[in-house]
Formats: C-alpha cells, structure tokens, sequence
C-alpha cells in the first residue's frame, strides 16, 4: 500500500482508550443501584408512571409510554375500584340485581384477553400485554363516569339525574372507544381495522351498559 | 412397391412379445389416467344435475379445493393454525352478513360466501353481540313496560346475561356439531354429493344468528302482534339460508330422514327464537293486577305474575 507509507506515529503520543463500545442506551442500573433505594423512591416511581399513562389516555396522541412501557397496575386498579363502586346495586332478589364484584371482574379481564387474541388472530402485530395495558387503561373514562353516575345518584334518582347520567356515560364512552382505537389502530392490518374496532366498541359498550343501570338499593 | 401383405394392417403384438423379440428396442408406455377429480366424476355421471351446479358454484370451486389443500397446514398447537381460522378481511365479513340477510333463493350460502375459507370471527362475534342485545333489550322492554306502576323498581336483571351467554353459544356450537356428526354417519351409507366440514357449518349457524339482533332490537316494542311477526319473519329468512344450505347435503338420502332433518333444523332454530322472546322479555300487558302482600316490617313483597 504506498499511500501508507508515510504514516508515522510519534512516539510521544501515548495510544490509549477504551475498546469497549457502548451498545444502545445507558441502563439506569449502571448509574446506581435500585436496591439500596428508600422504598418511597420504588413507590413513587411506578406511581408516576402510571400517573403519566393516566394523562396519556385523557389526551390521547401517540404516545409510545403506552405501548412500550406496558404495565398491567393502573388496570388492576382501575379494575378494581370500578368493580367496587358497582358492587351494592343489588335489588329484593339475588337473581336481578347488578353484576357482582366477581362478574365485574371477569366481564373486564376476560373481554380484554378475547378482544386481544382477537386482534392477534386476525394478523395483528401488537403484543399480548401491551394490548391488555391500552384496553385496562382506557377504562379510565368510564371509572370517572362511575365516580360522577354515583354522586349524582346521591342528590337523587329522578329522570333529570338519568339524563346526566347518561350524558355522562354515553360521552365517557366515546371518549374509551376513541383513545383505545388511537393506541391500537395502527398494529392492525389496513383492511381489517373494522373487525378489530368493533369488539372493542362492543366491550365498552357493555361497560358503560353497567354503569348506567347501576342502581342503589 | 411394397406387397399386399405389407399394407394390410397388421395387428401389433403386446409390448412384452416385442421387446422379448427385440430387447433392445426403446418402449415408451402411456399411462390410463387413473384418478379422476371429484367434481369431473360427479359431472360426468349425473350431468342432468343442473341445480347441482348452481347451488355448488362450481365455476370456481374446483379452484377453491385445489387452494384449500394448501392452507391450515400448520399443528394444530400453534397460534398460526388458529390464525387461519381468522383469515377474512372486514368486506368479506360484510359481505357474508349481507348473504344470510338477504338469501338469495337458490344459492347455497356456503358455496357462494364461504368457498372454503370458514372463518370463526364471524360466529363469534355475532354471537356475542347478540347475548348482548337480547339481555339489554329485554332490560329496555321491562323496564318500559313496568314504567308507569308505581311500584316498580328498576333491576338490572344481570343474572340473565350468563343464561343469554349459555344458550347462544350452546346452540351455536353444539346444534352444529350434532349436525355434522349426523352428516358424517348418512354420509358413510348414502353417498352424498354434497358434505360440509365442521367449521362450514358452524359459520352458516354463526351467520344465519345474525338476523336475530336487529330483531332483538325491535322487540324492545311492547306489542305482542309486533312481536310475532318479527319472529316469524326473521325465522323465514335465516331459516330459507339454513334450508338452502342443507337440503343438498339430505337430498339423495331417504325421503323421510332429509324431511326429518330438515325439520329438526328448522324447529330448533324456532325454539331458539321463541324461547328467548319468551324468557327475556316480558309480556306487554299484564291484565291481571299484582296483588300487594303488606308485611310487617313496612317492605312490600310484590308478586308477579307472568
């Protein structure tokens, strides 16, 4: 090679550096060790998490703090606390009264792992659990519709308080469906978003279905 | 000038003679074509079946069953063998709902929309959505019906919703697998032109459910004439799909059991819609009053009478 042959180190000029490349980002756990922590620190970092997700479903725009960073708490507790609200709608029999805690439980966990091996099947490219976390999570609407259908039941239980409601609800609604669509409308393959939109309709349907009949005894 | 003997014709002698004479020489031997395809065979032994072709669109079935032998190929414990069940696109689906609302007479549901490729999408889904429909339907219509007495406290009924998901689903699943189990054991003593797998039937029954939600809808109505006749209309039109459908699977057999079989079919469907109307949704008018049993305690126990 003679354009190499006038290449010349001089001595003084010391060869050092590091080999090693880094690869991707820097894991958190290079910088400090998450074990030795004040546990208020572990707390407060998955709450703020959750915390982030919940502002992301109130204004859906594409977000990957959703989809990336999946986590199935804000779900389970929105699961919960709405099941819990629906519970005590029970009526002179056992037989016709609201759904039971368990019913709620199962309605929202069971819908959620249909509708997603649904979209699954039908060639979507999304992964189980995220899917699970966007549906969990835009029920978010619907809790607060519980919450607002419950203190107006509390001024009364007349047909101007049924109106609200339904206002309420039937908006919440609409508001679920949407942000749930916004986050998984794009995994699913062009000709066949209809088949993967309307189960998830039809899920908070029958959420919003509940909440409205939700009568206290 | 060739002699007579030469241009007489002159019988050839079997292969093995020959080549026995003349080892040497290179044979070339044609085959008779042994296997003939299905469709050719029927066609050529019964071509005054006419409505046979019609009903089996066969200007592409034979295309369908040389590309379905190339699907679902995958074992059956991975998720790509259930994906084949799912492979419809949303205009298929509409399509296919379109066909069982609209039966055109004379055409086989199956043969025309489906062509091999069953999907369960459909079944499923139609299914769900009408369990849905009929419970809150049937909430609406309570609750309207009993709107102005004033003792009439709202329920949910929510307990109905379970009973709704049982009967469907039972109905839409093991009405078909009794069905076919049938199919297969006529099948194996009378030769049938015309057999459906599993999944086909399955799909006819998810499909022809469908009538049955706006139908659900509309019996929120509370008029008993209203009622009736959305049952027996919604019975003859997903009912002619089911017949049409299955009438060329029973048709060679004994005159009686394809009657027979076509009358269970139809009966059951019947039952299902009737007995839904009955169990959800209340009668309109309740001529006689509810008597009102004061108990000591100040609640009231009222009885209904249905």
């Amino acid at each position: 090679f003679p354009g190499l042959a006038d290449v010349s180190i001089s001595q003084d000029i010391p060869v050092e550096g590091e080999i090693t490349v880094p690869v991707g980002s820097h894991s958190p756990d290079e910088d400090y060790s998450t074990l030795d922590e004040p546990v208020k620190d572990t707390i407060m970092r998955d709450l703020k998490a959750v915390g982030k997700k919940f502002v992301h479903v109130m204004y859906p725009k594409k977000s990957s703090a959703l989809l990336r960073d999946w986590d199935l708490w804000g779900p389970l507790v929105l699961c919960v606390s709405l099941a819990l609200m629906l519970q005590g709608g029970s009526a002179d029999s056992k037989d016709d009264g609201g759904p039971q805690f368990a019913e709620v439980f199962v309605i929202i966990w069971f819908g959620a792992v249909v509708i997603t091996l649904n979209s699954k099947l039908l060639g979507g490219t999304i992964s189980f659990f995220q899917s699970l976390c966007v549906l969990g999570y835009c029920v978010l609407p619907l809790t607060v519709a519980m919450l607002v259908c419950r203190l107006v039941l509390l001024a009364g239980a007349g047909t101007v308080s049924f109106i609200i409601r339904l206002i309420v609800v039937g908006a919440m609604f609409g508001w679920s469906t949407l942000a749930s669509t916004a986050f998984l409308a794009d995994s699913q393959p062009p000709n066949r978003k209809a088949l993967v939109v309307y189960p998830i309709f039809l899920f908070y349907f029958v959420i919003s279905w509940m909440i409205l009949t939700f009568t206290p005894q | 000038m060739a002699t007579a003997d030469e241009l007489k014709f002159q019988e050839f002698d079997d292969a093995a003679n020959l080549l026995a004479a003349n080892p040497d020489a290179t044979t070339i031997s044609i085959d008779e074509p042994v296997e003939i395809p299905k469709n050719q065979h029927s066609r050529l032994q019964e071509p005054a079946r006419e409505e046979d072709d019609e009903l089996l669109g066969t200007d592409d079935s034979d295309k369908t069953e040389l590309l379905a032998g190339q699907k679902k190929s995958a074992p059956f414990w991975t998720f790509e063998y259930y994906q084949t069940f799912f492979d419809v696109d949303t205009y298929q689906v509409l399509d296919r709902i379109k066909g069982s609302v609209f039966p055109v007479p004379g055409k086989n549901f199956v043969r025309l929309y489906i062509r091999s490729n069953p999907d369960l999408y459909g079944p499923f889904w139609i299914c769900a959505t009408l369990v849905f429909t009929i419970a809150v339907s049937g909430n609406l219509s309570n609750f309207f019906i009993h709107l102005g007495k004033p003792t009439y406290h709202y329920v949910p009924e929510f307990r109905k919703v379970s009973i709704a998901a049982t009967t469907i689903y039972a109905y839409a699943w093991l009405v078909p697998l009794a069905l076919w189990g049938f199919l297969m054991w006529r099948n194996s003593k009378v030769m049938n032109i015309v057999s459906y797998s599993f999944l086909e039937i399955v799909c006819v029954y998810g499909y022809s459910l469908f009538i049955y939600i706006p139908t659900a809808m509309l019996w929120i109505i509370p008029q008993k004439v209203v009622r009736w006749v959305l049952v027996v209309f919604s019975l003859c039109l997903s009912g002619s799909v089911l017949v049409m459908t299955f009438w060329p699977a029973v048709r060679d057999d004994n005159r009686r059991i394809a009657v027979a079989t076509v009358a269970t079919i139809l009966l059951l469907h019947a039952l299902l819609a009737v007995g839904c109307l009955a169990y959800f949704f209340d009668a309109p008018e309740l001529d006689i009053p509810a008597p009102i049993i004061p108990v000591h305690n100040g609640t009231t126990v009222i009885t209904k009478s249905h």
